[in-house]
């Protein structure tokens, strides 16, 4: 623990983070450009959640970290340690416990209160990357209120699709002025994106911090006639039983056989422990 | 410098510094909450929350304007001990101190179309901070909330050039509020 300065960064580039939170803070959907710093981990790994993570963290936090809702997945695991080592936090895997929650590609099914921050791994920023490549062009879409093209994208997808055919990284306008990358959580979470709690996105290698405060109207870009529609896998918990959570698709076997179980492992095994069961569930006493 | 500039900081920096931090931040994410910090002993007429602000956030990359009545030896050399922050005119400055009636409003920097971050953050000295008076609304704010402002019309025209515009930090004694460029006034 003395090896490091508290949560590994220094306290310049800390600030400098601090001050980009709270200038993402003050324009919800806005990305603010930050001057991203190596880490011990490649970039893709979450250097940019890492870097808000330590900017936000105190000592008498508790620092949960998922990764596409799994708590025990490498990059989850070496996370948790890091700060673990770094900060001297104490870390779960409770959604409940944790005060601080750094999260690649989901939102926990459970809801998250008032005195929870959520902190995004985000890859790509730009909603507009795909359409345009410049950035001063997307900087001047956004200044201007230019979305017409995303729209257009919507459009195509339902002409040679019949539907809106993005199922994450699902596109959103921050209240009524700027269109965000969610990062590339399943469009089934874009409806959590209104929360008590204090989201922060952070993106390492493009160097982009944005937030949204808590309450604050996040609506996915959609059309009258094609409304936005969350979806999931259209089957119930092979674990729990769970008919209200995104689930995961596992092959199991080389004859075809799937089951589908919870992406939030820590839902799941409270859903477990709490009694239910899905059709492929082993009794819990077996598993101990 | 005198040694009164030496002293009165954060005890232990990086810690103290990061709980300041989560009180500011969720007085920017809540616009109106009050919240209380602690950690710092600045000097007079610098109040507690605005010294734990001022050590929190500033340091040489933000330049720092303070109003003729905190523009004194003391505060200038007090801040630049603990944060190194160069003092600057208000269309240079990232950060502004003081109470409400020496600032300058309409000469701080509001940011740009393309990089509307790019504005300064005022930390305005309030005689009183309390939960009653003007309406705020917007993002951060479930339903509604009060807080009691200086002069409202000027963050209503605040409001209205947003994505510009400046965000706020009220202090008072040891506890702050936010009011970031998003908050509805009326």
């Amino acid at each position: 623990m003395n090896d490091y300065n508290f949560a590994y960064l220094d306290e310049q580039t800390k600030r400098m983070i601090r001050r980009a939170i709270l200038k993402g803070l003050a324009i919800p959907g806005y990305q603010v450009p930050f001057a991203s710093r190596e880490m011990p981990m490649p970039y893709g790994w979450g250097t940019g959640g890492v870097q808000v993570s330590a900017a936000v963290l105190t000592p008498d936090d508790t620092f949960k970290v998922i990764d596409q809702g799994a708590d025990d997945t490498t990059n989850a695991v070496s996370i948790r340690r890091f700060f673990e080592k770094t900060a001297g936090v104490s870390v779960t895997e409770a959604t409940a416990d944790a005060t601080v929650i750094q999260t690649r590609h989901r939102i926990p099914e459970e809801p998250l209160r008032e005195d929870q921050i959520l902190v995004y791994q985000v890859p790509i920023p730009e909603p507009l990357r795909f359409l345009e490549p410049s950035e001063i062009e997307t900087r001047k879409m956004h200044s201007l209120e230019e979305y017409g093209l995303m729209h257009v994208k919507l459009y195509e997808d339902i002409s040679q699709h019949g539907a809106i055919a993005t199922a994450y990284a699902y596109p959103v306008k921050v209240e009524g002025r700027y269109v965000m990358d969610p990062s590339p959580i399943p469009k089934f979470d874009n409806p959590k994106l209104e929360m008590d709690a204090i989201q922060l996105f952070g993106a390492g290698r493009e160097q982009r911090i944005y937030a949204i405060p808590p309450h604050t109207q996040v609506v996915s870009l959609d059309f009258d006639d094609h409304p936005f529609e969350p979806t999931k896998a259209d089957h119930a918990c092979d674990i729990c039983g769970a008919e209200d959570s995104y689930l995961d698709e596992l092959i199991v076997d080389d004859q075809g056989g799937r089951m589908f179980m919870c992406s939030d492992t820590d839902y799941c095994n409270g859903r477990r422990a709490a009694g239910n069961a899905g059709t492929q569930s082993i009794p819990m006493e077996a598993t101990e | 410098m005198s040694v009164a500039a030496l002293e009165g900081g954060f005890r232990d920096g990086p810690i103290d510094a990061a709980h300041a931090f989560r009180a500011v931040m969720n007085a920017m994410a809540r616009p109106g909450q009050i919240q209380s910090v602690a950690g710092v002993r600045p000097p007079a007429p610098l109040s507690v929350a605005a010294g734990v602000v001022v050590l929190t956030l500033c340091d040489p990359d933000t330049p720092i304007y303070l109003t003729p009545s905190y523009d004194t030896p003391a505060v200038r050399d007090w801040i630049t001990f603990h944060t190194g922050a160069p003092l600057a005119a208000p269309g240079q400055a990232a950060f502004a101190l003081g109470p409400w009636d020496e600032l300058p409003i309409g000469e701080f920097s509001i940011g740009t179309p393309e990089y509307p971050d790019r504005s300064a953050t005022l930390i305005v000295e309030m005689p009183k901070l309390a939960n009653e008076g003007c309406v705020l609304t917007g993002p951060g704010i479930k339903d509604e909330t009060f807080l009691g402002l200086p002069d409202p019309s000027a963050f209503q025209t605040n409001a209205l050039i947003f994505p510009l515009g400046l965000d706020f930090l009220f202090t008072c004694g040891d506890r702050l509020a936010g009011l970031p460029r998003s908050t509805k006034v009326s």
